[in-house]
């Protein structure tokens, strides 16, 4: 009995504590948004937030390009472990009612709640990246992943002294399988004698996305196994492996999504980094915000390819440029059709 | 402590009547007289007359010391911690509290809360005869699975076909509860270590099982089971400012059942008593292992019913994209609740708030992550500040009944002294 007492008590004194606190608060209310961006962008980043140094750093660039350049303030929000549709749906909504335009979600679980959020404020644009969402104020941003992971595999093989090459996802899912199939099928087609070892942190828990320690584990291991070019596809949790590879000498750490060799939170490392397979998220967050501050709002599908200079691999740090034809070429094959890259394992 | 069927079991005092009744008791019982047992309920008598009863002024004075100890720990704690962050806890309590009670949030709390309080009380099944089951998180996942696979496989009216996906989502809830039961019962293996890795072997279950081409289809990169048709949707209760899940009758339903079968039953008292002391329990008659089997197989078809307001209301499909780690959430929910059926709800409504209004914060200027700090802070101020009172409660019964025994002696030994 005294249990609800208890828990009647603290819900009431919160509540008579917030309401006595002082009167001035916020006006959840959201202003109707109609065209310009109004407050500006609002991003809301999957699970390892802002500064994971690689998926969601990418799309904070291409805001923060925004703000340099248009003057188009950002608000961020980033997701905690274990979020539901609902939880999304909740984040997206506040950012429509706070009068956010765009409003744009990073990662493919942001999909369904884009889709349906998006119904509910037609006069806000919509982002949202790696899924497919319907709805007339809906931009889709999907990436060749498998073209971009093809080429790393062409350089983690060329760049191989001991014939064995690792990969390492984040979880099993479909999109993370494209990054492994297409890495697979550039180390194949450059020296089939390789040996691609493939694992991945977890079988279908979105915490292989920020579990650093798990991927330093797992690219131990693989050092132990002679492997010597490690090729991580797992958000924030690369850069655990990038750590443990650059603590063992010559061997090669291959990045994803960002230019990884040039951010910040992995400078320590990033002699070991020998490139990476880059997403041009920041490319196409630009490019929507950009496209609502001239009033002339993207919406459907875009999609960004090795083509249209929408996923590269990076040469920074110049690890590369001794193989740079060879990379080109194969860069040409997939353009031309010559080569198609598969992207299921 | 309050009347024995609300009481939750402890590891030493407070006990059900099973050690002093089923085994004989003091020696000393020939008289009328009872020998006063703490925690018995006053029987009988109006409200006045109850508080006139000093036995019941000491419950009300436990009552009221823990909660209001709890709360008073709890909101220094995280004006502290907000101050000491250069955020002014006031304004956020303020903002919390203005964005929380509109139509809107209350509608996504009370949806939020449904999962939540059936997790809970599947987990306070556990928690009252001192069975520890970790394994929610998993029941659940894998119970839905299996339902969201079979209610995709069938086209039947939905007045059929809903209580098929319910009645498999119990079955294969229990059935992988009571393996850890069954461990448990048979080889003696602790269900902590048991349910834990049923969690990891079930995630691998489902992972192996949500494949394109296997029981699941691929929607770009979202994988799931067959959609279930529209007409096994629960039903919902449309407010006007967003629906309110149907699937919170299930909850009710499942409260109702858990106050009754465990305050008003054989079997419940059986579990309490075995939760307190199984060799006691045990000599009274119960079969403790077959307890430990029944209990976890309950435990589990209630945690079986976890993701059924997610399934039936929300996406109707099990995808990669399903909510994971409510079975943990339970966890805590239950112990703030103090496994009280309406104490849970509280609970779990006062989880949800915590998530609606943490976003919300955000918005505002203050870090979304206070909320986590909040939600560990009233769990820790509750279980600590509960334990604290029990043990200054026990001392102060032992001595008001070591002074009621010394005085009863004293009093004896009169009466012997004049025969």
């Amino acid at each position: 009995m005294r249990r609800v007492s208890k828990l009647a008590a603290t819900v009431a004194a919160t509540a008579a504590l917030a309401l006595t606190a002082s009167a001035c608060g916020s006006d959840d209310s959201g202003s109707g948004s109609s065209g310009g961006t109004g407050e500006g962008a609002a991003i809301a980043f999957d699970v390892g937030g802002r500064d994971d140094a690689s998926f969601n750093e990418a799309a904070a660039r291409g805001a923060d390009k925004a703000l340099d350049e248009l003057d188009v303030e950002t608000y961020y929000q980033t997701a905690r472990d274990d979020e539901t549709d609902a939880d999304r749906e909740q984040r997206l909504q506040q950012m429509a009612e706070a009068g956010y335009n765009p409003v744009i979600g990073v990662g493919y679980l942001y999909g369904p709640a884009v889709e349906r959020v998006a119904a509910e404020f037609p006069d806000t644009t919509f982002g949202v990246v790696d899924a497919i969402a319907e709805g007339d104020n809906v931009y889709s941003m999907i990436f060749a992943e498998h073209e971009a992971s093809y080429l790393a595999g062409v350089a983690a093989a060329l760049k191989t002294e001991t014939d064995k090459v690792g990969f390492i996802g984040g979880v099993n899912t479909t999109l993370i399988q494209k990054f492994q199939a297409g890495f697979e099928q550039g180390v194949n087609d450059t020296n089939a004698d390789i040996e691609v070892d493939v694992q991945y942190l977890y079988a279908d828990d979105p915490k292989g996305f920020t579990d650093v320690a798990k991927a330093k584990e797992q690219a131990n291991g693989m050092l132990g196994r002679d492997i010597d070019v490690i090729y991580t596809a797992a958000g924030l949790s690369g850069n655990g492996s990038i750590e443990e590879v650059a603590s063992h000498e010559g061997a090669w750490a291959i990045g994803v999504d960002s230019d990884q060799y040039q951010q910040a939170g992995l400078a320590e490392y990033q002699d070991s980094i020998l490139t990476s397979a880059v997403k041009g998220v920041d490319v196409a967050v630009f490019d929507l915000i950009s496209s609502i501050e001239n009033d002339d709002a993207m919406s459907g599908t875009g999609e960004y390819g090795l083509e249209n200079d929408g996923v590269w691999l990076a040469t920074s740090g110049g690890f590369i440029d001794d193989i740079s034809d060879e990379l080109e070429a194969a860069k040409q094959r997939i353009i031309d059709g010559e080569v198609t890259v598969s992207d299921t394992p | 402590m309050s009347h024995p069927e609300n009481e939750t079991p402890r590891s030493d005092g407070e006990k059900p009547a099973v050690g002093s009744g089923g085994t004989g008791g003091g020696g000393t019982a020939t008289g009328t007289t009872e020998a006063p047992r703490p925690g018995a309920a006053p029987s009988g008598g109006g409200l006045t007359a109850r508080l006139k009863d000093p036995r019941f002024q000491e419950k009300l004075l436990l009552g009221l010391t823990a909660p209001l100890l709890a709360l008073a720990t709890a909101f220094v704690l995280i004006c502290l911690v907000m101050t000491a962050t250069g955020q002014n806890p006031f304004q956020a309590f303020q903002s919390m509290f203005d964005y929380g009670t509109t139509e809107r949030s209350q509608v996504w709390i009370v949806n939020k809360a449904i999962p939540y309080y059936l997790s809970a009380v599947a987990v306070a099944v556990g928690f009252r005869m001192n069975l520890f089951n970790i394994g929610v998180d998993g029941q659940y996942q894998v119970a839905a699975f299996f339902a969201a696979v079979v209610g995709g496989a069938l086209t039947l009216s939905g007045v059929v076909q809903i209580p098929i996906i319910l009645l498999t989502a119990m079955v294969v809830g229990a059935l992988w509860a009571g393996i850890a039961g069954y461990l448990k019962a048979v080889r003696g293996v602790s269900e902590v270590i048991t349910t834990i890795m049923l969690n990891s072997i079930g995630g691998a279950l489902i992972g192996y099982f949500l494949h394109e081409g296997r029981l699941a289809e691929r929607n770009q990169n979202i994988v799931h089971t067959p959609d279930i048709p529209e007409s096994s949707f629960f039903f919902t209760i449309d407010t006007g400012n967003g629906a309110i899940y149907g699937t919170i009758v299930i909850a009710a339903a499942a409260g109702v059942a858990y106050w009754y079968l465990l305050g008003r039953t054989r079997f419940g008292f059986d579990l309490r008593a075995v939760g307190v002391s199984d060799s006691a329990a045990e000599a009274s008659g119960v079969s403790v292992k077959r307890m430990v089997i029944v209990s976890m197989l309950v435990s589990g078809a209630i945690a079986g019913l976890v993701g059924m307001p997610t399934l039936l209301n929300d996406t109707g499909n099990f995808g990669n994209n399903f909510p994971s780690g409510i079975g943990f959430m339970g966890i805590a929910i239950a112990l703030l609740g103090r496994n009280h059926p309406v104490g849970m709800a509280l609970a779990a409504l006062l989880w949800a708030f915590l998530e609606r209004t943490g976003g919300h914060l955000n918005f505002v200027g203050y870090y979304q992550e206070i909320i986590g700090v909040m939600q560990g802070i009233i769990v820790l101020s509750v279980v600590i500040s509960y334990e604290l009172v029990r043990r200054w409660g026990l001392r102060r019964q032992q001595r008001i009944v070591g002074a009621e025994l010394a005085a009863r002696a004293r009093k004896n030994d009169t009466v012997e002294g004049v025969a």
